[in-house]
């Protein structure tokens, strides 16, 4: 495998394939050794996405599997990709825009400060960027020391470091447990794991769960370490609030009932210096939502691609796999990265994959919808919570829109108020204001540019990127 | 146990960066925002209506809200940037564009 900085102008690949995480790099493998040219992009430095995420050589990590699960096949799938003469890896290559002609031609910004520009073509472009976290504000989310559930782990994963010493874990679904059993793995203290769902919703798929023991060994592995660590899960419960003036000192957790609604005077404050909070995964499907790719509500009602059983989307020539999808774990992206991938090369899809993607894609249904954010949890966000943080936008505003100028849509309340129009471009309040506003938590965002790019970009002619 | 002991890691010496003029040693391969929460920082900018404190919250470059000024270029997020030895890094106030006020 080349990794190139310079050399992704003049060649048309076989297959683009954006993401190098589980889903891309299963792809990009496995087109290479079906005999096609793989270009394979990530915005991040290294190889392995958010999941496989891992410290920069320089840090001479020894044991960097300690914060992992499957590392073993991470291994292998960088060793065999390295070796793979038909596969160039575009590091720091953040794709922006991705337009269909005769063949495929991908924009990207380079490097962290997007300091120039590239552009790859190719035949078929699979898109597996993954997924992002979903938030739901409360009052005090934008202290310094609340920080993402995904966010803790990235920042341990790859810097080594944690936000605090006393970190309480929040939110809804199973990465929270993952988080938790990381953090507390690295000295952490974790004073609480507070799980917004029973967990009971998994209990009705018996038959899904019995067809996925990897994924039940999974869980009892998480829960075993964060035993021994004297973690305790607490259920129907969320992180009403966060408190402190200049960073975060304690939270108040309260009960919750069947629709997420707080329990009036079960509030009990927990100290801590550190808030890793997150409610699932929202599938990146920003590109193709642009190309007019048709999607699909998930159970937990987030927007996923359509796919059908190659992997296709709704749009010729564009492929889809793992998280964009729908949320199902790295597994399932594997699975769907290979099967991608045969149909692109026009071959036979494999049976292990086929198998794997039956069984995962029906766990994926039962913990979304076993996770699915209730109805009321708009009842802990006060008035003066910012919901748009970027923008500083109150739910006050939010809610005036709403009742006092007749908004009716996510939309109309992001013109009258700003939220949403921020740096992130929606993509922390996104579903927040989704909700406030009465509507659904999450239909697919259009965002014609997939993120920020420099205007002298977008002003240069568009030939290919020679150095 | 801390996190460099759990993955045996044995980084070359720590180079240093300045915060606001204050030397904060940061460790080869660690990000700005990695080498501040090291030290203990956790805020980095203030915002622009509310002049509010924040610091990483996505820690994978979606969230923007680690934006500071490095060696003198506002708006630069943390999360993502490489510390590099002497790098400057200032608490960035509002837009980071004060000097172009009117």
């Amino acid at each position: 495998m080349a990794t190139s900085r310079s050399e992704a102008g003049p060649i048309r690949y076989d297959l683009a394939v954006i993401g190098a995480g589980p889903a891309g790099l299963a792809a990009a493998d496995a087109a290479a050794a079906l005999g096609l040219r793989v270009a394979l992009l990530d915005a991040g430095a290294r190889l392995g996405g958010q999941y496989y995420r891992h410290p920069a050589p320089e840090l001479g990590a020894a044991r960097p599997e300690k914060l992992h699960h499957g590392w073993r096949t991470f291994d292998r799938l960088r060793e065999r990709l390295a070796a793979a003469p038909l596969v160039d890896h575009l590091p720091e290559h953040h794709v922006w825009a991705a337009e269909r002609g005769e063949h495929w031609t991908l924009h990207a910004t380079r490097g962290p400060e997007r300091a120039d520009r590239a552009t790859v073509t190719a035949r078929g472009l699979l898109l597996a960027t993954g997924a992002y976290e979903r938030q739901l504000p409360f009052p005090g989310w934008t202290l310094p020391g609340v920080v993402t559930a995904g966010g803790a782990q990235a920042m341990l994963k790859s810097g080594l470091v944690l936000p605090g010493r006393r970190i309480v874990v929040a939110g809804s679904g199973p990465l929270l447990l993952a988080v938790a059993s990381s953090l507390a793995a690295a000295g952490a203290r974790v004073p609480a794991i507070v799980e917004a769902t029973g967990y009971l919703g998994y209990g009705r798929g018996l038959p899904v769960l019995a067809g996925n023991p990897a994924k039940l060994a999974e869980g009892a592995e998480h829960a075993a370490r964060l035993l021994r660590h004297g973690v305790r899960l607490r259920r129907r419960a969320a992180v009403v609030e966060a408190h402190g003036t200049d960073r975060i000192t304690a939270v108040t957790v309260a009960r919750l009932d069947a629709r997420w609604k707080p329990v009036p005077g079960s509030g009990r404050r927990i100290a801590c210096d550190a808030l890793a909070i997150g409610h699932g995964l929202v599938p990146q499907i920003d590109l193709a939502v642009e190309l007019g790719a048709a999607t699909v509500t998930t159970a937990d009602g987030t927007a996923a691609l359509r796919v059908d059983a190659q992997q296709r989307t709704s749009v010729p020539g564009l492929w889809a796999a793992g998280e964009t999808c729908g949320v199902g774990g790295a597994d399932l992206a594997l699975a769907e990265g290979v099967l991608a991938a045969h149909s692109v090369a026009g071959k036979p899809a494999p049976a292990r994959e086929l198998t794997v993607r039956r069984r995962r894609r029906g766990f994926a249904a039962l913990m979304a919808a076993a996770h699915a954010p209730g109805p009321d949890w708009t009842g802990w966000v006060t008035d003066d919570t910012d919901v748009c943080r970027c923008e500083e936008v109150p739910a006050r505003a939010v809610r005036e829109a709403v009742t006092e100028l007749g908004a009716a849509d996510a939309r109309t309340v992001k013109l009258l108020t700003r939220a949403g129009m921020g740096w992130c471009q929606g993509r922390m309040c996104g579903p927040a204001v989704a909700c406030l506003s009465g509507g659904p938590l999450g239909g697919p965002d259009s965002r014609p540019l997939s993120c920020p790019v420099p205007l002298a970009q977008l002003a240069e002619p568009d030939e290919p990127f020679v150095q | 146990m801390d996190p460099l002991d759990l993955v045996g890691a044995e980084p070359g010496p720590a180079r240093t960066i300045l915060f606001d003029g204050r030397p904060v040693p940061a460790l080869p391969g660690q990000t700005l925002a990695a080498a501040l929460w090291a030290d203990g920082v956790l805020a980095w900018r203030t915002t622009r209506t509310g002049g509010r404190p924040r610091g990483a919250f996505c820690g994978i470059g979606q969230c923007f809200d680690c934006l500071a000024t490095v060696n003198g270029r506002p708006n630069q997020r943390l999360c993502l940037l490489p510390a590099e030895h002497g790098d400057a890094v200032t608490t960035q106030e509002g837009h980071g564009h004060g000097d172009l006020a009117v």
